[in-house]
């Protein structure tokens, strides 16, 4: 039967989408970019004796706000025989992509109701399609910056990120195997006696390990490393759309952190306090650990970071599914 | 369920319409100051010569078809690792059948030197 | 129109517009982008179709690694540079000519056949009615993909490197 105008429900549902839309996305502008630069410049001080920043604001925390605001206003510069459209589509695609990842996310429980965008029926394997996204982004990006070691650094960094999307499958496999489910919210429910951390801890190894190189942090950090490819992907970028990129870093790195604490430490449930304080205090605790092995571990090489990938933690994810199926099989 | 992809469509349109938005800011209030040396190449102060392309080396595609492959036996792990536990032992042999052929396609990859960056 | 219809108007768009940047830019990086935008489409038409499981590993395979492969291959390659390249060449006639009839006769048989209107019920959960399909009655198939996955690296590896060395 066909209506004559688009019916009031999909246009109703189409608002309550973009108002969420756009409460996620400054969640995630404050939360992962301001608080996680902020929280990285801190605690990296704090790891080498001394104090980052601390002027704007109190103890510093606004100091994300100066730094984009400064960026408001630099140069719009774009180099010379660059392709200007894909030029500044590269941040928009790296930065949407991650933003996207943040749908099937549960933040928490308010009485019944979870407190998620969405609960796909595949929820972890969209948000590994999202992070799949990101791999066109960087590639995008060093090529069309016209410059040999924007386009190496890209190169690199999409081998990289390929490389361990495997292992990070493999890992969520391996959890969707004990839960049964791809939704995110049965995961957590799955959890109901005992985190999967302690069920599977060679899967929630490799899914750290997978998840620090798919946002290129150090240890894996080599595709934009400062020092040596000036900053690969990122060199020819400048303000505003370098921020952009600085900010689907961080949100990606921030999802993947939830969605680490989502797959492995139980979600939201724990006793006492409320779910959503949860959720976060287990969330920021993985980034802290991120943030921490960057400070203390040196750069990998490409060869040994590409050799890690393929040659250690993908037979290891491998072997991992058939022990968890055999086990599983034969506990029946 | 459409109800929920149309969240996701709307998401990436707003996401993108979020995104150009202090792109737009930039454009309006920022200065204009262009001279040639500043839209030059960034070299480490050199300036660059030659096409901005390197050598075809051909391990980036070894990886990269390596990759592919992979994720199509990745994404036939997905729904047999959901419904594996109901179905008993011999949907875990057919999976290990699977993954056994894809492990001898691993060590030949290995042994071939496709996995190496050198 | 349906919220449906609709949606399958901009989808359609979106799939085809793009589509149509990739055979006619002179650019050929942004015609491999363009390449991103078709599959998005595609991905949300199989959303219509009510298989999210397939929208998933579409976006994961296509936009996620094939677009690299096509990627890494034109970035390393003389057509990295952005040169344009030539779109058309000396059996354009010809070329249209066949396009045509196969158009033609593509649309012909399209509005004339009587497509069956499956009833009953879509199972809930699409991934899992896919995994106890592939388990269950399409098993020999199931096998049959991995000898076709090892087959397919043990070609291009072997043709890579007489290439390579």
């Amino acid at each position: 039967m066909r209506e004559a105008v688009i019916p009031v429900s999909w246009i109703l549902e189409i608002v309550k989408a973009t108002l969420s839309a756009v409460a996620v996305f400054t969640f995630a502008a404050v939360f992962a970019a301001m608080l996680g630069v902020y929280l990285e410049r801190k605690i990296s001080g704090w790891i080498q004796a001394r104090v980052g920043p601390k002027h704007v604001g109190p103890q510093g925390i606004l100091q994300t706000v100066a730094d984009t605001i400064k960026l408001l206003q630099k140069e719009n510069i774009v180099p010379r025989h660059a392709d200007y459209l894909v030029f500044s589509s590269a941040p928009l695609i790296v930065t949407v992509a991650a933003l996207l990842g943040y749908v099937v996310i549960p933040w928490g429980k308010l009485g019944d109701w979870v407190l998620i965008v969405r609960d796909l029926n595949i929820g972890v394997l969209y948000f590994a399609a999202m992070s799949s996204l990101v791999v066109i982004g960087i590639l995008t990006g060093g090529w069309s910056s016209n410059n040999k070691y924007a386009l190496l650094g890209g190169l690199r960094s999409a081998s990289q990120l390929i490389s361990y999307e495997l292992p990070l499958g493999f890992a969520i496999i391996s959890v969707a195997m004990m839960a049964g489910s791809l939704s995110t919210v049965e995961i957590v429910n799955a959890q109901q006696d005992v985190w999967f951390v302690f069920k599977q801890p060679l899967a929630f190894l490799i899914f750290l390990t997978a998840a620090a190189a798919e946002t290129n942090r150090v240890p894996f950090d080599l595709p934009e490393a400062e020092s040596e490819l000036v900053a690969g992907y990122f060199a020819e970028y400048t303000g505003m759309r370098f921020a952009l990129f600085q900010l689907g870093e961080y949100a990606e790195m921030l999802a993947m952190a939830a969605m680490t604490t989502v797959l492995f430490l139980g979600g939201w449930r724990g006793p006492w306090l409320p779910p959503i304080l949860w959720f976060f205090i287990k969330t920021y605790a993985v980034v802290f650990f991120f943030m921490w092995v960057r400070w203390t571990y040196p750069r990998l090489r490409i060869d040994q970071l590409l050799n890690l990938s393929w040659k250690v933690l993908l037979p290891l994810g491998l072997l991992n599914i058939l022990v968890t199926g055999l086990v599983v099989t034969l506990a029946r | 369920m459409l109800v929920d992809w149309l969240y996701v469509a709307v998401f990436g349109v707003v996401g993108v319409l979020l995104a150009i938005l202090p792109l737009a800011i930039v454009w309006l209030i920022s200065p204009r100051g262009e001279y040639p040396q500043k839209l030059l190449t960034y070299e480490s102060g050199v300036v660059p010569f030659g096409q901005a392309w390197s050598q075809f080396n051909v391990r980036y595609y070894l990886f990269s078809l390596a990759f592919v492959l992979f994720d199509v036996e990745v994404i036939y792990l997905y729904p047999w690792a959901i419904v594996f536990k109901e179905l008993g032992a011999f949907a875990f042999t057919e999976m290990f059948v699977f993954l056994a052929i894809l492990f001898i396609a691993l060590v030949y990859a290995w042994r071939k030197g496709a996995l190496e960056w050198v | 129109m349906s919220g449906e219809m609709a949606a399958f108007i901009l989808l359609a768009a979106v799939t085809v517009i793009p589509a149509i940047v990739v055979v006619t830019s002179r650019n050929i990086v942004r015609a491999a982008l363009s390449l991103v935008p078709a599959f998005l489409g595609v991905s949300g038409l199989y959303v219509l179709l009510q298989a999210e499981f397939v929208t998933a590993i579409q976006i994961l395979i296509y936009a996620g690694a094939i677009t690299v492969l096509i990627l890494f291959v034109i970035m390393l390659t003389a057509g990295g540079t952005g040169l344009p390249v030539r779109q058309v060449n000396e059996q354009v006639p010809l070329g249209i000519a066949v396009a045509g009839a196969l158009a033609g006769g593509l649309l012909f048989v399209l509005l004339r056949a009587r497509w069956p209107v499956v009833s009953g019920e879509m199972p809930r959960y699409n991934a899992k009615a896919i995994g106890t399909a592939l388990l269950t009655n399409y098993a020999l198939i199931f096998e049959v993909t991995s000898l076709v996955l090892l087959v397919s690296l043990i070609g291009a590896i072997i043709i890579a490197r007489k290439e390579g060395s």
